[in-house]
């Protein structure tokens, strides 16, 4: 237990939020405290969060439910102002949501009044006719849904929808994508191809990702960093870098290490 | 017959044909058996129907009532759904109008007869307003609310790809509430149904409520009393099967728990 810790504290940086030096800065959350009221009642959701991510980076928040990770993805993509703090991206201070990032929630954000084409046409109304058609059949193709073109939301299974809303976000081009649980819905084994897909599309279209998830190997399989929260008020309990290339070998010994570091951080035993 | 969630295709018509049937049955020997000599029998109704449309009343009077349903509750449609839209989008409006609106909501049309024969005189116009009052509180009510359960999801997701207010009204709040706005619609327009027979039986000279007063009162005519009946019934539920079909339509259908 000495030694796996020992691996996790070689391979984490020491100061919360500390970015690796190769990458520009691309988002800056300086600060970020939030504070609910409910029926009279102050509820301390986040306490002090400064959190730096590079461009192109791909982040996960990782916590226990309701700890206020989703709250903090909300704040960064301008849906919630903070009680106290402030979010910078490429130099700009945060002040609402911005088409150039896209929050996607679940499956529960696509347009059930459209068909497939529509919702992926949704952020799309100003490009001429040509360009927009050609992106539809780029990004429709590119999460595999070919043939469904026509149809509802409501004749698609959930992984379906699931990527369709990962389409519409992607077709609007944007530099940085939000994504909050969004396989949480999904089987065991669809989340796994949708893990493999996410990280596909990432590779291939260079986006800055900030992916919040309460699931420890999803969060070692997929990220470059992870930031461990607490329960609420969540702070950064640690930031672990994720030093293995590319598809992962889920069953190698610095994977497991990596992983078994974060469980012991969360306080997890390794028995069920 | 298996069972009711999967019927055959004749099955569709036949049973429900079966229960009309039985009811009819049951009128005919209870008029039989009683011996009245006021009630007429589905025979006497059938009859009735016969005489009025070989004198040119029949298409004439459900037109007329058609007409007038059509007048106030588009008005009432046109009106009620853009300020049921703003009403739901702007809480701190309905804050204030909403008292209002709630008092007002449950006067029956029926009261507001005598007011709107002093505004519009006897004729059209009044009965038209009647519907019009009769539908358009129940549409602002049900675009209202409709607007307030659009899940936030919606609308941020509708904000983040950069739309301005106006816009998202149009393509995401609107949308997003149709279902439960055609709802409305659609159980406005059996009220305005229900009041168009009303108004017709104070206010008008024409269509199915005068046929039906007009009947009793020159010289009990109750053949013709029930063959109008049967007719409000049966253009009622022509009405609401169109609305049925409007349901189905797919932009909206998601929001239906319809299995098919």
């Amino acid at each position: 237990m000495e030694q796996t810790m020992a691996a996790v504290d070689g391979r984490s940086a020491v100061r919360a939020g500390e970015l690796k030096t190769e990458r520009t800065l691309k988002l800056r959350a300086e600060g970020i405290s939030m504070i609910f009221t409910r029926d009279g009642n102050e509820v301390r959701v986040l306490e002090n969060i400064n959190l730096d991510v590079g461009e192109g980076e791909f982040v996960c928040l990782l916590g226990p439910s309701g700890c206020g990770k989703s709250t903090f993805l909300n704040i960064v993509a301008g849906f919630i102002a903070p009680t106290q703090g402030c979010v910078r991206i490429g130099g700009e201070a945060v002040h609402g949501p911005d088409p150039r990032r896209i929050f996607v929630f679940q499956e529960r954000g696509v347009f059930p009044w459209l068909t497939v084409e529509g919702n992926i046409a949704f952020g799309l109304s100003k490009l001429p006719k040509a360009e927009r058609a050609r992106r539809i059949a780029h990004y429709i193709k590119l999460v595999g849904l070919l043939g469904f073109e026509k149809a509802y939301p409501q004749e698609l299974s959930g992984g379906m929808k699931q990527r369709l809303e990962v389409a519409r976000a992607l077709a609007v081009n944007p530099d940085m994508l939000f994504l909050d649980e969004p396989f949480g819905a999904l089987d065991s084994i669809t989340r796994l191809i949708m893990r493999g897909e996410l990280l596909r599309i990432w590779e291939a279209e260079c986006k800055t990702i900030i992916f919040v998830t309460h699931d420890i190997e999803e969060a070692v399989q997929l990220a470059d960093r992870v930031v461990v929260m607490s329960a609420r008020p969540a702070r950064i309990q640690r930031i672990v870098h994720i030093d293995i290339e590319h598809p992962r070998d889920i069953s190698s010994r610095a994977y497991l290490e990596l992983r078994d570091g974060i469980f012991e951080q969360i306080g997890l035993a390794h028995r069920v | 017959m298996s069972s009711l969630a999967q019927p055959m295709k004749w099955e569709k018509y036949f049973w429900p044909l079966c229960a009309a049937l039985l009811f009819l049955t049951m009128w005919h020997f209870s008029v039989r058996w009683t011996a009245t000599k006021v009630f007429p029998s589905p025979f006497d109704a059938g009859r009735g129907m016969a005489e009025l449309v070989t004198k040119g009343l029949l298409v004439r009077y459900v037109a007329d009532s058609l007409r007038r349903v059509a007048a106030g509750y588009v008005t009432a449609l046109l009106l009620g759904v853009p300020a049921g839209l703003l009403l739901g989008w702007y809480p701190a409006a309905a804050f204030v109008v909403n008292p209002t609106i709630q008092m007002l909501r449950p006067i029956s049309p029926i009261a507001w007869i005598p007011l709107s024969i002093i505004w519009f005189g006897v004729g059209n116009p009044a009965a038209i307003y009647l519907i019009f009052l009769a539908s358009f509180f129940p549409i602002v009510v049900a675009s209202m609310n409709a607007v307030r359960n659009v899940p936030s999801v919606y609308r941020r997701a509708g904000r983040n790809f950069g739309l301005s207010p106006a816009k998202l009204i149009a393509k995401v709040v609107f949308p997003a509430s149709l279902p439960q706005i055609i709802v409305g619609l659609r159980i406005a327009l059996g009220i305005a149904w229900l009041v168009v027979v009303a108004a017709e039986m104070i206010a008008i000279d024409s269509g199915l409520g005068y046929l039906v007063i007009d009947s009793r009162n020159s010289g009990k005519r109750y053949d013709l009393v029930v063959a109008a009946m049967i007719l409000i019934g049966l253009t009622g539920l022509a009405l609401d099967t169109i609305f049925r079909r409007v349901e189905k339509l797919k932009s909206v259908r998601w929001g239906f728990r319809y299995e098919s």
